[in-house]
């Protein structure tokens, strides 16, 4: 192939793969012999973005670590819908643990491999954002002061599917799930609400916090790489739509994900001890209408100025605090 | 065998592979070739889409073969080609269109410079004789050698190239490259007789026993009106001093030039003169600047180089070394009237340059071959009147340009072809043109258009050097790199990566992807995030 000076592949490192790139700057899931560490024939619903992060993940984690991992996985769709016992969808070491406990679980598995000087297999802890940003919230700190050595992965649909879609303390302000129906003053959850576990994650001052998004794969791939290569507590939190509790169309997972950045709602970041170390821009700047109108959980919103004032001044902060507008890939 | 074993150990462990999902599809998803809307408008049926995806990865020598299916002129194509293709272009709606041409006049030189060869195909035992080496001409020998079929062409210039040769100025048309082109078919084996006119197609055919004839006498004729004139300023032929120029005649062409007509003609007389060193040249045209034929690209040019446009006048006579002049007013629906006004300019030479017939010689003693409205009918496979006679390019009802010439030439080989093997084949059925709606555009990066260079005003008005420089090889890749594949799988592994479900199986490069619908629930995000709308859903029928 003759010499090429060109510093333009087409699609950049924005699809997936890229015939264009050379082989080492293009993802994991392009190749042909990726682990596909969760399988098809699992029971997500069509279209679930949890089912497309986790693969992308852990994928990610099979290749960084030369395929030595275990991972233990709290209770939540992740888990119901890849192992319905004595099923499972998962194509490595795995445990389900209970709803709240998957870092102390994970946090178990790290020690036991110390104490038998496997230092090659690497421990991640993985779950929803209910089981991570509630009910798994105390474990999850402990295991972040201690800096224990697992990698641990959130899930971020913004409520508890499993269960028929409730609130969760990520569920964002305006949003309607069965526990905060658009009734009322002020329809659907409340604003100025719930917890930002990526800040408070930094705030323990652990080696490495990331935000990722199943619309960024280099991206997402890139951070888990990262975080493979160092040892002691890490989080990392994605993004994944969903489109059972959103309302959403299946189709539309990927896209959604991708107006979440580009709107500044969903803002993608790296912090290392406590300082964020890099920002994604956005590359097309969108309103968050954009973003919001394919959901029926915000159908109410859209008719509520309000709330969407609300809702976009809060994408407005997040542009302004990271940095997100100017340069891009 | 009694089982003692408590219920939840009684079942097997297994994968999940076990649970076919893909019953829960309602929608399957499909991978499709669309048209891309440049393939769809080229008049030699070139599949752009598909030689610019081997351009992207350097494979140069691949991209111009894939042209060479097609169109044996890349070359010629990128210099004088009207490319409607880049007026379809589809990324025209995120930026600019795709410089197609540039990158195909880079592939043409490409293969001049490596001297880079196509064989013929393996002798078929059949003859045929070609009237004309024009572009339609030399088109249809080309595809009627890769057929196997033996070609003579019988032409009564003493060059090959029609008007290419003998109406395309060389700033336009380099020569060299035009007779690389022609010397290539030449070495396929197709025979050009040179200097030799036909005048009786069925006694030709049958004097050297050829199966089967093709016409492409091209439309050579100037068109001369009648001027009231005192015969005080010579009045030329358009096409005549553009023949004139290339056989390096004296020309008449000096002092104050009047070309009348606003066609392409007309701009490369205008061209002309102002390279042959005239005092100045005015291009009279009935019609408004807006309305003139010619191509916007072309007439600005001329102007750069001092060309001066006298719009909605028309000449009625021609007295004391001056024109007389009537202004026109444009009227509804476009067309221009006299408004009995006039005005006098001085000139010293008038030029006519309205248009081109064809030589009705030929047909004079035929009765099967008659023009209508000045051309030839042919049927829908270009065939004329009289069996297994075909004809093309310019004498046949249709606009006139050189790729259409071209195409004419390819089809009529294919049909020249299936007639000899005793019967016409169906067409192939085209497939659906994309849309831009149908794409996913977001994933392109962004990237203007690379412009060509373009040769200094003053080197254009002392010579017939080249106008539109080359792209060199960086450039080249780039503007294909902004082809956005628009229909055609270009491998970006997005709906492989994509499916929640991991329904979709890569088959290696080259190879593309295939659905696992055993396990695909038929989400249809393959389909949104395919980048050139490649894939689409279809009803499943329950
Ligand atoms: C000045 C000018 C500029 C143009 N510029 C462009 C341009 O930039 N781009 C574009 O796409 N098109 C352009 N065109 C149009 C284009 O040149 C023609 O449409 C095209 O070349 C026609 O090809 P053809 O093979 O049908 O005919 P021609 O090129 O006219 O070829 C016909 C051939 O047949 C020969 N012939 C005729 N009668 C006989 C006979 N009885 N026996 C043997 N041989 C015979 C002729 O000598 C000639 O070689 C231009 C035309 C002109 C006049
Ligand atoms: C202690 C306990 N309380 C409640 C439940 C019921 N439960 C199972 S999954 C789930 C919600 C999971 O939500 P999340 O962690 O966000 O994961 P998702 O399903 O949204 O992916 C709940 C409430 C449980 N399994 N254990
Ligand atoms: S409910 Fe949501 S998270 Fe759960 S499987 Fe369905 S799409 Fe995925
Ligand atoms: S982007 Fe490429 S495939 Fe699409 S119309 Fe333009 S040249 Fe053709
Ligand atoms: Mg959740």
């Amino acid at each position: 192939m003759a010499h090429q000076q060109v510093k333009f592949y087409q699609t950049g490192t924005l699809t997936v793969g890229n015939r264009l790139l050379d082989e080492d700057n293009r993802t994991v899931q392009a190749t042909m012999d990726r682990s596909n560490s969760l399988d098809s024939g699992h029971r997500a619903c069509q279209g679930c973005g949890e089912a497309l992060g986790a693969r992308y993940a852990i994928d990610a984690a099979m290749r960084a670590t030369d395929n030595q991992l275990i991972a233990a996985n709290a209770t939540g769709c992740l888990e119901v819908f890849t192992t319905p016992y004595p099923e499972s969808a998962w194509r490595i070491p795995w445990i389900h643990s209970l709803f709240g406990n998957a870092a102390a679980v994970a946090t178990g598995i790290a020690a036991a491999l110390k104490v038998k000087g496997k230092k090659e297999v690497r421990v991640i802890a993985q779950g929803g954002d209910g089981g991570t940003t509630d009910i798994g919230f105390g474990c999850l700190s402990g295991m972040f002061e201690r800096n224990d050595d697992v990698l641990y992965i959130c899930y971020d649909n913004q409520g508890y599917m499993n269960t028929g879609v409730q609130r969760s303390s990520a569920t964002p302000g305006g949003a309607r799930t069965a526990t905060t129906m658009p009734v009322g003053p002020q329809p659907g959850a409340d604003f100025d609400k719930g917890k930002n576990v990526p800040s408070i994650a930094m705030a323990h001052n652990i080696p490495y916090v990331a935000t990722a998004s199943v619309d960024r794969l280099h991206d997402l791939e890139a951070k888990v790489k990262k975080a493979m290569s160092m040892h002691g507590a890490r989080y990392i939190q994605v993004f994944v739509p969903c489109p059972l509790g959103w309302g959403s169309q299946p189709a539309k997972t990927v896209n959604l994900a991708r107006l979440a950045i580009e709107s500044g709602i969903y803002p993608l970041f790296e912090a290392e001890h406590g300082e964020i170390t890099s920002v994604t821009k956005i590359r097309n700047l969108v309103q968050v209408d954009e973003y919001l109108k394919h959901q029926r959980r915000f159908a109410h919103v859209m008719k509520n100025p309000e709330q969407l004032s609300a809702i976009q001044a809060t994408a407005d902060r997040n542009i302004q605090k990271y940095g997100l507008l100017g340069g891009q890939e | 065998m009694k089982n003692t074993k408590p219920y939840a150990i009684t079942l097997d462990v297994g994968g999940s592979l076990l649970n076919k999902t893909g019953s829960w599809r309602t929608d399957r998803p499909v991978y499709l070739d669309r048209l891309p809307p440049c393939n769809s408008t080229c008049p030699a049926g070139e599949n752009i889409q598909q030689w610019l995806y081997h351009a992207e990865s350097g494979e140069y020598k691949k991209a111009w073969l894939e042209i060479m299916k097609n169109n044996p002129f890349p070359a010629v194509m990128g210099r004088v080609c009207y490319h409607s293709c880049e007026s379809a272009c589809n990324r025209t709606q995120l930026d600019e269109p795709v410089g197609i041409n540039s990158v195909e006049r880079f592939l043409g030189d490409q293969a001049i410079n490596n001297q880079w060869k196509v064989k013929p195909g393996k002798s078929s035992g059949k003859k045929v004789m070609i009237v004309g080496a024009g572009m339609a001409g030399l088109s249809c020998a080309y595809h009627l050698r890769l057929a196997g079929h033996d070609v003579t062409i019988f032409e009564s210039s003493p060059k090959p190239g029609g008007m290419v040769r003998y109406g395309i100025p060389k700033y336009r048309m380099p020569r060299e490259k035009l007779n690389a082109e022609i010397h290539r078919i030449e070495e396929m084996g197709v025979k050009i007789e040179l200097n030799t006119k036909v005048f009786n197609i069925a006694a030709t055919k049958e004097k050297y026993g050829f199966d089967a004839a093709f016409l492409s006498i091209g439309a050579q004729n100037g068109q001369y009106i009648e001027i009231k004139s005192d015969q005080s300023l010579p009045s030329l032929v358009g096409v005549d001093v553009l023949q004139g120029i290339e056989e390096d005649k004296p020309s008449d062409l000096h002092g104050q030039v009047i070309v009348y007509g606003g066609g392409n003609t007309a701009i490369d007389v205008a061209r002309s003169a102002i390279r042959m060193g005239t005092q100045g040249v005015k291009v009279v045209v009935r019609n408004s600047r807006d309305k003139m034929p010619a191509h916007l690209d072309e007439i600005n040019e001329a102007v750069q180089e001092g060309v001066e446009i006298v719009a909605l006048r028309s000449i009625v006579e021609i007295s004391d070394g001056h024109l007389v002049l009537e202004k026109m007013v444009t009227v509804e629906g476009g067309k221009s009237q006299p408004t009995g006004e006039f005005e006098t300019i001085p000139a010293s030479v008038v030029v006519q340059a309205l248009g081109q017939n064809v030589d009705p010689g030929l047909f004079a003693d035929v009765d099967q071959l008659e023009l209508d409205d000045g051309v030839l009918d042919v049927d829908f496979h270009m065939m004329s009147g009289i069996e297994g006679v075909f004809a093309g390019g310019d004498m046949v009802p249709s606009d006139r340009n050189v790729t259409i010439a071209i195409g004419h030439g390819k089809k009529a080989a294919r049909s020249i072809d299936q007639w000899l093997k005793g019967e016409f084949q169906q067409m192939d059925e085209k497939h659906e043109v994309v849309d831009i709606s149908m794409m996913n555009t977001w994933y392109y990066s962004d990237a203007p258009r690379t412009i060509r260079p373009i040769l200094d005003v003053v080197r254009r008005q002392s010579g017939f050097a080249e106008v539109v420089g080359d792209l060199d090889e960086d450039s080249a890749a780039f503007e294909a790199r902004r082809c956005m594949s628009c229909g055609n799988c270009f491998e970006c592994d997005n709906c492989y990566g994509v499916c929640p479900d991991n329904a979709v199986i890569k088959l290696g490069n080259g190879k593309r992807f295939e659905f696992k619908y055993d396990y695909c629930k038929g989400c249809g995000m393959c389909v949104e995030e395919c980048p050139c709308g490649a894939i689409k859903m279809e009803p499943e029928e329950i």
